[in-house]
């Protein structure tokens, strides 16, 4: 009878040990659905890892990003392992706010990360953040939709055959937008489309001068083309839709086609989560007079603050969470569907994941012919396909976003609204001292 | 006294109805005044309900899936606990319930502990400048707080103070001091001089007058003002989200990892909303009483 109460007390002991030895590492992360998977699967990696536990902080992405601002800039040592965006990741390293990662273990194999998402957190040839997951744009449509109007979707769809596509589509008395795209004001949000839509017709964000170019007939051409199409072809109060309203309203059969995330397709495909997981159809997002451009490259990474006090216990978590292995193990825990993609060749080689995944090697494509380096037809100062990585970009893009809306609503014309964000874009450009 | 209590109590909860209510005893009834109470009663539920709208909804969303959740919305559908189990397994509710209790009653205890003895001053003690230094207190509240972020995130920063409860109650504490003297000031001042100058005569030191006459006198004054200052503290989410990350993190900080631009959310914010207001909800019930007597004390007189 004694040992049957000392061997528990025994166990105790022993946990308590290994749990005042573990140190104790940080995350700060988003709620996005791959990183609460990351979260749920924080066991196995205690369990391999016997020395490290983890704590999570997690935020809401604009909130995360002012949060892990407040403290890298000050300093402040809060967290050991940040969420980050392409954005962020070539700025915070040139200010030397992050540990640059060259000592990778062979075993990690960092050359099968896709190349354009290495570049994309990389600077001076360093690496500074390990890719999570990450994401091209393309287009999403229903081929029930498409079949019964006759309409064949070619292998590269241009924007004047979507708009023809739409107008015929279009069904408001049903309840059918011709088309779903966003429309709620923000850098990350509606200028994120914005952006490559003015990139494949033909505009830059600034020449090579740093002279803002808003005003230019490309983005006239660009801004009047979106708010046509999505003014009469748009589901009803577009200019509040974002990601999450467009994935809610395409999945429940609401939109023709939509041009976002390929993110989203995971979602699409899941019947438990859309009505539409039989009728769907992927092609590339629409070009116009180049395709430079046309889609955008994004990827939410894994970093390590120069203020963290754990940078080896950081850096063991970073590269299990963005390593071969925990895609392995998410495809066989919850479905080859749910494993973050876009990080790694091995990924779309696997051949479960090929299987289940149908539109992997289109994303693959996507991401890979993204070059965040060279989006615009003519030459521009900036890197970045649908942001331009400069620190001012946050705020001069959100006011574009907020006239961009405007115009969208009718409370201003186009050209009006572009005149205003050309002022307000060359104001904050003059006060940087650029 | 007992038969004004009696006849008030029934009513009470509806307050638009309580003086016709009352009146309609009084007066003969007329066929009007039975109307006019049914019209003010139907107004003053009205009223209420869309004040408690959004609060309902969200329970009722917690308790929806999530493709429920994001919908059109119904009011029939199938009660599920699937968000709360999600939500429960995601983050340890209990832990950050914990923070908001210690941060809240701690800053409030605080607060009471510094304010009492200042608004003690400035009622009964003035001198020509307790006005520009009561007004020059609630000037503190017009800056907004990101002015500050910086320079307090560097000094805690120093002071080993983020991420800490103590952190947490020095913030609130410094927040909801302007308005806790000034609450305090106004009930104070509503005191008779002469019942403190009784005491005083009777041999009361300064202590013993705070003690034995203000508290127990302006005690109703008191606990409404706490009760704010919880309220305040409970519900705040700029300091909560910028000071903390783990260890001290509250209840607004585990609201905040429930939202997302990003995938479908809204059953399990809710179900997490839900359970962050849910003590401070009970606990405004049970003081319900206290706040109104408080809040109207001093107004009659």
């Amino acid at each position: 009878m004694k040992f049957a109460y000392a061997f528990p007390l025994a166990g105790l002991a022993l946990a308590a040990t290994s749990a005042a030895q573990a140190e104790t590492i940080t995350v700060a992360t988003v709620n996005n659905n791959d990183m609460v998977i990351m979260q749920s699967l924080t066991s196995a990696f205690e369990e391999a890892h016997p020395g490290i536990s983890v704590n999570w902080v997690v935020l809401e992405e604009n909130v995360l990003r002012q949060r892990l601002t407040t403290d890298i800039a000050t300093g402040g040592g809060q967290f050991d392992v940040m969420t980050i965006g392409t954005y962020e990741a070539p700025i915070w390293a040139e200010r030397g706010w992050l540990v640059a990662l060259d000592d990778l273990l062979e075993a990690y194999q960092a050359e099968d990360l896709l190349k354009p998402v290495r570049d994309g957190l990389s600077h001076n040839g360093s690496l500074y953040a390990l890719p999570f997951y990450a994401e091209s744009s393309m287009l999403y449509y229903r081929t029930d939709l498409f079949e019964e109007a006759g309409i064949e979707m070619p292998e590269q769809p241009s924007w004047e055959e979507v708009r023809e596509w739409a107008a015929e589509l279009h069904d408001p008395a049903n309840q059918l937008a011709g088309i779903c795209l966003r429309g709620k004001p923000g850098w990350g949000e509606n200028m994120a489309f914005v952006s490559t839509l003015v990139n494949t017709f033909g505009g830059r964000w600034f020449d090579e001068e740093w002279n803002p170019e808003l005003d230019s007939p490309a983005w006239q051409e660009a801004i009047g083309f979106y708010v046509d199409l999505l003014g009469n072809y748009g589901p009803p109060g577009a200019s509040s839709n974002g990601f999450n309203e467009n994935l809610a309203l395409f999945s429940r059969g609401n939109c023709a086609m939509w041009v976002d995330a390929t993110s989203a397709a995971g979602k699409l495909y899941n019947p438990d989560e859309s009505q539409v997981a039989d009728r769907l159809g992927f092609a590339p997002a629409p070009v116009a007079e180049t395709p430079k451009g046309a889609h955008w490259l994004w990827s939410w990474a894994l970093a390590i603050p120069a203020s963290s006090d754990k940078q080896e216990a950081a850096q063991t978590f970073l590269t299990w969470a963005t390593s071969q292995e925990y895609i392995e193990l998410v495809g066989e825990t919850q479905g080859w569907t749910s494993v973050p993609p876009g990080t790694r060749e091995s990924t779309y080689a696997n051949e479960n994941y090929q299987r289940e995944a149908p539109f992997a090697g289109f994303v693959l494509d996507a991401i890979n012919s993204a070059d965040p380096t060279d989006s615009t037809l003519e030459p521009s100062p900036y890197i970045g396909v649908q942001f331009v990585g400069i620190p001012e970009f946050q705020s001069i893009g959100t006011q574009v976003g907020q006239t961009i809306a405007a115009a969208l609503t009718g409370d201003t014309g186009v050209e009006q609204a572009l005149q205003n964000a050309q002022r307000a874009t060359a104001r904050t450009m003059q006060r940087a001292g650029y | 006294m007992t038969t004004l209590k009696t006849k008030v109590l029934p009513a009470e909860g509806h307050l638009a109805a309580t003086s016709s209510g009352a009146r309609a005893r009084h007066t003969p009834l007329m066929p009007s005044a039975g109307m006019r109470r049914l019209w003010l009663t139907l107004l003053g539920w009205g009223i209420a309900l869309i004040i408690f709208f959004p609060i309902l909804w969200m329970v009722l969303t917690g308790f929806k899936t999530e493709a429920e959740a994001i919908a059109d919305p119904s009011l029939i559908f199938t009660p599920t606990l699937e968000s709360y189990v999600a939500v429960q397994a995601r983050a340890d509710y209990f832990k950050f319930a914990m923070n908001s209790v210690v941060v809240a009653f701690g800053s409030t205890l605080l607060a009471l502990l510094i304010a009492i003895p200042a608004a003690y001053a400035m009622a009964f003690l003035p001198t020509r400048r307790t006005k520009a230094t009561l007004l020059w207190m609630l000037s503190t509240k017009m800056l907004p707080p990101v002015g500050v972020l910086v320079p307090i995130y560097l000094i805690f920063r120093d002071l080993g103070l983020l991420d800490t409860r103590s952190g947490l109650i020095i913030v609130y504490t410094l927040m909801n001091l302007p308005i806790v003297v000034w609450m305090l000031y106004t009930f104070f001042k509503d005191l008779p001089r002469d019942i403190l100058e009784a005491g005083r005569m009777d041999g009361a030191n300064t202590f013993q007058e705070v003690v034995y006459l203000l508290l127990p006198l302006t005690l109703p004054g008191i606990a409404s003002t706490g009760l704010l200052s919880v309220i305040l503290s409970w519900n705040e989410a700029f300091w909560s989200l910028n000071l903390t990350s783990s260890n001290a993190a509250p209840l607004t900080a585990y609201i905040a990892s429930f939202s997302s631009p990003e995938g479908l959310f809204w059953a399990k914010l809710s179900a997490a909303s839900t359970m962050a207001i849910a003590p401070i909800l009970i606990f405004g019930w049970l003081t319900q009483k206290q706040m109104v007597r408080g809040l109207t004390f001093g107004a009659v007189k």
